[in-house]
């Protein structure tokens, strides 16, 4: 069989002979010549891809992770011998990766930025656990999200690792019901996410720094977050609520009954936009779970988002009634430059939630209050102004008209003299 | 203002009038007589437009004392000018308003005059002045619209430009002429703003002499229809009969003005940001709204030709067709009814109505 | 209709006189009062532009320190960093559009509604804002600071 397929590969080289001849006078390589040019797919298939392949552009070919001798014109090329290893076992996979990746002294040749714990880092996953200790061949390994032959680096949208690629690469495995069933782990990650505001922020708006897979669970070292540390996790981005939230009363008691800080109340794969309406014993409201309006936690609750209610019902009020000066043709730049100080309050005071105390969001949102109210009353005196012009315009009006009537009247005096005459 | 010319005039009259003449003026305006019809009513529009016109000047002028023209500070003066200079929203909505009512009393004065047939001969030299003058009152109001240096008018004149592009061999060259480089630029304001205040109210001096000059030379002119009805000719002192009705019409549209005004005070919009993609929906003056529509329906190509082209060269054939009707009408000249010229009028006024309707009512995105 | 012609007349007319001359003067006086108010320079002497000349003297911020200005309607900071070279940028948070501040204690630009970072050349540094911050061009001539847009 293997006679055969050389005799068929000597006679297409054999055919192609001015191509052979070219290449072969730049950098000799039996495999790509052969594989190039047989029929058969599978076997052609990754050369083809390879040619665009991040190795293949540094100048690595086939032999560098499948062994032989590309200078063998013939089957010799693919003798054991020689350090051929064929397709390369799943369970050395990261070995194999790692003989570069892991080699600090030779990344920094081509990639000094690039880090070289990815192995190390593998190994702490639950894939490269299950891969090691249970000898699961099925977990994923670095070819499962770096397609072996097409690897292209992340900045690259064509890329399966680039942001906007990660859920859909993960989601190959972990949306597939079939292959998560001997795990007993959920299925709805992929979609869930999809929901998220975090995939509408890097998808839709095209915030590529928005959180994707990896970002909460790490990439080659992928896990799921600890109950404890999910907070740190989300902190990441987060600085400010996950600051205010450690500080709270609520830290202690989730880490008490065992609950994650910051996946209760906003969960974690679907995390929506938050809106004041969280706040609330109704509803959407996240409290409800815990409390009512009878505890005194509920109590707070109701205060937190009286108070926030307040600022953005006045922060609307002024920024409808400064709109509504601008449509009318008043220049109200000021006002709404001033109004900005009443948004960046309401911001705050949202932030300060997560303190989970009245008097730290008040300590925001009042001076925000005032703003508003001061930017509201602005409004309404550019309106009244609007109404000025309008009583101006009544009293031009009427002595147009009585000039009108006059002109007509001495007209019609001066005709009728006329014809009297 | 008494109609009796042997009354006795103060010291200040016949002061003057041993230096300037004023009897005799007043004797001239006194002879100019307004013939009665029922088609009269036409004959207040040209007055009216002229009013609007002196009302331009004035809100022009006044308006020139804030305003900067130059890409970094012409919106921020227009800016400045609406919320800090106290009426300066006032003279800002006036001229707007009144450049869009002249350019409306404008097309009826010509409209009527086309249906009336008041272009028949001795008065061609009347009509192609008036023509020029719809050129000129166009172009102010194309130049003047780019001033406040906002995205509307920003984007609305870089298709506006565009179009004379695409005339053959010129077009190019007319395009750059006309934007001050290649692309609408401060450049551009800049030019837009010379032709505005300095070369366009030049040329509407001698235009609106020459045509006003002949209006006081051959009179008002009797329609055909009329005067072929025959029947006793009544006629009207232009002074102070005629003139104080038109007193009449030229204080109802300054009410009219203020109230637009004041209801609908001119907005400025955004900044112009060549950067920026256009908004959707850009839309001309409602005055160019028919010519834009047009060029919007036709086909990419007609024949060989580029469709725009043909569209272009259409307007540009039809601008000289309705010049040269008096030379084309040779019934009216001839003094007999000639219907065809009164059917093309009403094709005219019906095509642009509907193309103006058309692009104020099918969705931008068709 | 016949009384038209005997004595009323001449008060009718006087009448109508002094009315017309009235209204007519009231119109006159409806013209030139907004025009005359119009022509009266109003108190903010000057237009503000693509560059704005601020009220601040070079002396007046002092090295490590920030101030807040408004430009075009938005809100822009002026940063004197330690070394004493001016710089200015938007003062709009690309996050979720909060003022930013500069703090001394950290030495760079700080947006106080989520902890955003951003170093004295306007890049985000960390913090959950996207994308720098625009710089805008500094100018010190004698004694003023005009800052523009960057061409």
């Amino acid at each position: 069989m293997t006679r055969l397929y050389a005799a068929a590969c000597l006679i297409v080289v054999a055919l192609s002979a001015p191509f052979w001849e070219v290449s072969a006078q730049e950098q000799p390589d039996s495999c790509v010549a052969c594989h190039q040019n047989f029929g058969d797919d599978r076997l052609g298939k990754p050369v083809k891809e390879f040619a665009s392949d991040i190795h293949s552009t540094r100048g690595f070919g086939c032999v560098a992770c499948h062994g032989g001798d590309a200078n063998d014109p013939g089957m010799g090329a693919m003798d054991r011998a020689k350090g051929y290893i064929g397709k390369p076992a799943r369970k050395e996979l990261a070995q194999l990766c790692g003989r570069c990746h892991s080699d600090a002294r030779f990344m920094r040749q081509y990639n000094p930025s690039l880090r070289v714990d990815q192995v190390a880092e593998y190994y702490t996953s639950v894939h490269g656990q299950r891969l090691s200790r249970n000898g699961d061949e099925k977990v994923a390994v670095c070819v499962s999200c770096h397609p072996a032959h097409s690897i292209r680096p992340p900045s690259d949208p064509r890329s399966s690792i680039h942001p906007l690629k990660v859920a859909e690469t993960c989601g190959r495995c972990h949306a597939d019901a079939k292959t998560m069933e001997p795990y007993k782990i959920a299925t709805d990650q992929l979609g869930k996410y999809r929901e998220s505001i975090h995939w509408r922020t890097m998808s839709v708006k095209g915030d590529l720094s928005a959180p994707t897979c990896n970002d909460c669970h790490g990439n080659h070292g992928a896990a799921p977050p600890g109950m404890s540390w999910v907070g740190n996790v989300c902190g990441q981005c987060h600085t400010v609520m996950a600051e205010f939230f450690a500080q709270s009363r609520h830290a202690k008691v989730f880490a008490q009954m065992g609950v994650p800080g910051c996946a209760t109340c906003h969960s974690n794969h679907d995390i929506k936009e938050t809106g004041d309406a969280m706040v609330s014993l109704e509803q959407p409201g996240v409290c409800v779970g815990c409390h009512t309006n009878q505890d005194n936690g509920g109590k707070v609750a109701l205060q937190m988002r009286a108070a926030l209610d307040s600022l953005s019902g006045e922060y609307n009020k002024a920024h409808a009634i400064l709109l509504q000066a601008e449509r009318a043709g008043m220049e109200v730049s000021q006002a709404q430059f001033e109004l900005n100080g009443a948004k960046d309050a309401l911001v705050k005071g949202r932030a300060a939630v997560h303190t989970f105390s009245v008097e730290a969001i008040s300590k925001e949102t009042l001076p925000g209050l005032e703003i508003a109210k001061k930017a509201y009353a602005r409004g309404l005196r550019v309106l009244d102004e609007l109404e000025f012009r309008r009583k101006g315009l009544a009293v031009s009006l009427i002595i147009i008209l009585a000039l009108i009537v006059g002109v007509v009247l001495k007209i019609r005096q001066m005709e009728r003299k006329k014809k009297a005459e | 203002m008494a109609a009796d010319a042997t009354k006795p005039r103060g010291k200040l009259w016949s002061w003057l009038d041993e230096r300037v003449g004023l009897a005799d003026l007043e004797k001239l305006a006194k002879k100019k007589q307004i013939p009665v019809h029922r088609h009269m009513v036409w004959y207040y529009l040209g007055g009216m437009t002229l009013f609007l016109f002196v009302i331009q000047v004035m809100s022009g002028i006044l308006l020139l004392l804030y305003y900067r023209p130059s890409a970094e500070e012409a919106y921020e003066s227009v800016q400045f000018l609406m919320a800090e200079v106290q009426f300066g929203w006032l003279v800002r909505s006036i001229h707007a308003w009144s450049s869009n009512l002249m350019i409306f009393t404008l097309f009826v004065h010509l409209f009527s005059v086309l249906m009336l047939k008041a272009y028949r001969p001795p008065r061609e030299i009347t009509w192609f002045s008036g023509m020029g003058l719809l050129g000129l009152a166009l172009g102010f109001g194309f130049t003047g619209y780019l001033l406040p240096w906002n995205e509307l008018a920003f984007f609305a004149t870089k298709v506006g430009t565009e179009i004379p592009g695409v005339i053959p061999l010129v077009g190019p060259f007319f395009r750059r002429l006309l934007r001050g480089g290649d692309e609408v630029t401060g450049a551009t304001l800049t030019r837009f703003y010379g032709i505005h205040v300095a070369i366009l109210p030049a040329l509407t001096m001698l235009a609106l002499g020459l045509h006003l000059f002949m209006v006081q030379k051959h009179g008002m002119s009797t329609p055909p229809g009329v005067e072929r009805q025959g029947g006793e000719k009544r006629v009207m002192p232009f002074f102070p009969n005629f003139f104080l009705r038109d007193l009449v019409g030229w204080l109802s549209a300054v009410a009219a003005l203020a109230a637009l005004a004041a209801y609908f005070p001119v907005e400025l919009g955004q900044k112009a940001d060549p950067f920026q993609p256009a908004p959707i929906g850009i839309k001309p003056e409602w005055y160019f709204m028919f010519m834009f529509q047009t060029l919007k329906y036709l086909p990419a190509e007609i024949l060989w030709i580029e469709g725009e082209i043909l569209g272009v060269l259409g307007f540009g054939l039809g601008g000289l067709f309705l010049l040269m009707v008096p030379f084309l009408d040779r019934r009216t000249a001839r003094g007999e009814p000639s219907q065809l010229f009164a059917w093309i009028g009403i094709g005219i006024i019906g095509y642009i109505l509907v193309l103006t309707y058309l692009g104020y009512t099918v969705s931008p995105t068709k | 209709m016949a009384e038209e012609n005997t004595n009323p007349e001449p008060s009718r007319r006087n009448f109508l006189n002094w009315f017309l001359n009235t209204s007519g003067g009231a119109f006159l006086l409806a013209v030139f009062y907004p025009v005359s108010r119009y022509l009266i320079p109003p108190e903010a002497a000057e237009s503000s532009t693509g560059s704005v000349t601020l009220a601040l003297k070079p002396d007046d911020v002092k090295a490590n320190t920030g101030q807040i200005f408004k430009f075009a309607n938005r809100p822009a900071i002026l940063v004197r960093t330690a070394g004493g070279e001016l710089r200015a940028f938007s003062a709009v948070c690309t996050h979720l559009s909060c003022t930013v501040q500069y703090r001394g204690d950290i030495g760079h630009i700080w947006c106080a509604c989520h902890n955003g970072h951003f170093d004295l050349n306007g890049q985000n540094i960390a913090g959950p804002p996207p994308r720098p911050l625009d710089a805008f061009v500094v100018n010190v001539r004698s004694n003023q600071i005009v800052v523009s847009r960057s061409a």
